[in-house]
């Protein structure tokens, strides 16, 4: 894929911006879906996450008093624009084509970034629920980020490459990281859970004590389009999980046309992320809140310890040969 | 980190009703509260002295959209003990089976506003679907959802027909086998659990001395229910029981509603079985002889009572009411002291506050002369610290 035309292809079009766009729409609407089913509610049709999205673009930008206006504006579009960027290098039919040694590092730092445009429009919206919601946004990225990245750095440790493309092709001529890790999996689940800001990890935005965290303030476009970086992440997360764990689950068969063994492999990326939403739906649809404390002491002493002990569980594994 | 000021209502997703908090935290701590009450005082004490009984009735019965039927009750019963009047055996079951159902539809929607305090929206969908039933069967009994205008000065407004009783009975099993469900769901629902356990704890001894009243006492092991103590309608011939639970936190409440739900449910079985015949209503005087009586009941948020004195004539010349939430008020400002701040709209709905109702407020100065004290001109302000 050396054509300029067809790597310009692969960002904007596909799979790039304009699919990730199309599916996280999807997403949305799925993840609606099913947790109005699993509440008894009929949910929304198809096109609601669209139409919301259209519908707040258009909608007039209102500045709270004394804010600074080049940052506020300027945090939605940084936050998007990451979380765009970072699906470039997360390998969707084959192996990415701008895939290089520690792209794994850099999806895991853009992906970050949205938490931090969060926090600062929170502490710049002048506005004492958003900085509290700010202030629990950051607060939960230093709780949940250091299991979240063990999990994700431990298919590095077994498969010796820092490329989600390289750990993705070696799970095919090996077994599936999920079956050999499968507690980093169930971490980087959880982990993943957190960073999207869902129930039972809705801290930063609770709708019943800070009216909506450091989104209060947020209005138009800019609602708009931290909302839209918002659903891209759980896209790009799903996708990022499924090539990192879930990578080996190939179509077992050779299929012969080019054409038609790209389809499988995009059907196959459709059902790994769809049933990565699935389990998150319904952990959003099955949990109470919990409090920040709460979190503190599932993160630390729970989730990090877990993470902590797949990595003694790897270094065993690979030190005595099993599954390598 | 430094002491930062949260308001809390009276504009609030969390609040749906007219209260201020003006919270003082410490980071996430709560380290000093003041309470703003009395947002939307409505004259309804005042209206009650213009009419006569029988138009005061649908007037006291809007006091509350969730108990209506309480105060209704609470009114008549007080009339008619004045007047001395004895409502036929009926008519009082009725109005037991309306209490009852009241209780249970008041309790189901309880317990959805505290788990959605705490982000669990599904059991919040699932028993407001289910609350339904118990709606349903109100409207099917009294023709209204809300405001069932069921009582009157001397007995009820309408009777039961053998097929709305049937009816009513065959509604009973499915909600005996959701609220199986919700007893389940609160023992065993983890995150739910983290939330409730351990939260807004009230001794035994805190409960009684801020006196407490209704689930919020029974749940830290106040044995105190009018029904029992001071018993009214058919209450002390019908078999049932006082639900208590020692936890003392949002948990113990939570367990206390959803036993209470039950209990009801074995009261309006009971009723609509042992329906007695006879007329629905006893010939009441237009007019009660002088006299003053306290009339107690026991709504579905504990004690309500109505101060009420009557002067010869069609119309009472005083009546006062004090709700179940003014008496659990100063246990919530107690409960959230030292907490942090996301337990603030789970422990304020654990009392089940119902502020529009509670908006009354007696100026007590000691030792002052209160025809002076007039209210401060934003309003009048209620219980602050």
């Amino acid at each position: 894929m050396t054509d300029p035309f067809l790597l310009i292809a692969y960002i904007l079009l596909f799979p790039g911006f304009l699919f990730l766009f199309a599916y996280s729409m999807t997403f949305e609407f799925l993840d609606r879906r099913i947790v109005a089913r699993m509440q008894n509610r009929v949910g929304p049709p198809f096109f609601q996450p669209f139409a919301d999205l259209v519908k707040t673009l258009g909608k007039e930008v209102i500045d709270p008093r004394g804010v600074d206006r080049p940052i506020f504006d300027a945090a939605p579009v940084v936050a998007l624009a990451a979380v765009m960027t970072s699906f470039l290098y997360v390998p969707i039919i084959g192996p990415s084509p701008l895939a290089f040694q520690g792209d794994l590092v850099l999806v895991l730092y853009l992906l970050t970034l949205p938490t931090l445009a969060l926090m600062l429009l929170g502490w710049l919206s002048r506005n004492i629920y958003a900085a509290v919601g700010g202030i629990r946004a950051v607060t939960m990225l230093f709780i949940y980020e250091v299991p979240f990245f063990l999990a994700l750095m431990m298919p590095t440790l077994m498969a010796g490459t820092w490329s989600i493309s390289d750990i993705m092709a070696w799970q095919e001529e090996h077994l599936c990281l999920a079956i050999l890790q499968p507690i980093a999996f169930i971490v980087a689940l959880i982990g993943l859970q957190a960073k999207l800001e869902r129930t039972p990890f809705d801290i930063p935005e609770a709708e019943t004590e800070i009216v909506a965290g450091p989104w209060t303030e947020l209005t138009g476009r800019r609602l708009a389009l931290m909302h839209l970086a918002n659903e891209t992440s759980a896209v790009v997360g799903s996708a990022l999980i499924a090539a990192v764990f879930l990578g080996g689950l190939a179509f077992p068969w050779t299929v012969e046309s080019a054409i038609l063994s790209a389809t499988v492999g995009f059907l196959l990326f459709l059902a790994k992320t769809v049933a990565i939403l699935l389990v998150l739906s319904i952990i959003r649809a099955a949990t109470a809140r919990v409090r920040l404390d709460q979190l503190n002491t599932i993160g630390w002493k729970y989730l990090t310890m877990a993470a902590l002990a797949q990595v003694g569980i790897v270094l065993v594994m690979m030190a005595s040969g099993v599954g390598i | 980190m430094t002491r930062i000021v949260v308001p809390i209502g009276p504009q609030h997703p969390a609040l749906k009703e007219p209260v201020n908090f003006r919270v003082v935290t410490d980071g996430e701590r709560i380290v000093d509260l003041e309470l703003n009450l009395s947002y939307s005082h409505r004259g309804i004490e005042k209206a009650a002295e213009q009419r006569d009984f029988i138009r005061v009735l649908p007037l006291i019965e809007r006091v509350c959209g969730i108990c209506s039927h309480s105060h209704a009750t609470v009114f008549s019963k007080g009339i008619e003990e004045i007047m001395g009047v004895e409502i036929p055996p009926r008519a009082q079951y009725i109005r037991t089976i309306i209490a009852e159902l009241e209780r249970m539809h008041s309790h189901m929607l309880w317990l959805g506003v505290a788990a959605h305090e705490v982000g669990f929206n599904t059991l919040f969908m699932w028993t407001w679907r289910d609350r339904e039933a118990v709606l349903d069967t109100l409207e099917e009994l009294s023709g209204n959802r809300v405001h069932y205008n069921m009582n009157e000065i001397g007995g009820v407004r309408l009777d039961l027909s053998p097929s709305q009783v049937e009816a009513a009975l065959a509604r009973m099993p499915v909600l005996e086998e959701r609220i199986r469900a919700y007893v389940g769901m609160v023992e065993d629902e983890e995150t739910m659990l983290t939330r409730f356990r351990g939260v807004g704890s009230l001794s035994r001894e805190e409960a009684l001395s801020f006196g407490a009243v209704g689930p919020t006492a029974r749940a830290s092991g106040v044995d105190y229910d009018v029904r029992k103590d001071d018993p009214y309608l058919v209450y002390d011939e019908i078999p049932w029981n006082v639900v208590t639970d020692t936890n003392g936190d949002v948990y113990g409440r939570t367990k206390v509603r959803i036993g209470e739900i039950a209990e009801s449910l074995g009261i309006v079985r009971h009723c609509l079985e042992n329906l007695p015949g006879g007329p629905i209503r006893a010939e009441a005087p237009k007019a009660a002889p002088p006299g003053e009586i306290l009339s107690r009941y026991e709504a579905p948020r504990g004690e309500v009572a109505h101060f009420i004195r009557t002067n010869g004539t069609a119309r009472v010349e005083r009546v006062d009411i004090r709700t179940p939430t003014l008496a659990n008020w100063t246990s919530v400002a107690h409960c959230l002291i030292g907490r942090p701040l996301a337990d603030v709209p789970v422990i304020v709905a654990a009392i089940d506050p119902c502020l529009s109702c509670t908006s009354r407020i007696t100026l007590v100065k000691s030792g002052g002369d209160l025809g002076k004290d007039a209210p401060p001109p934003n309003g009048p302000r209620g219980w602050s610290r």
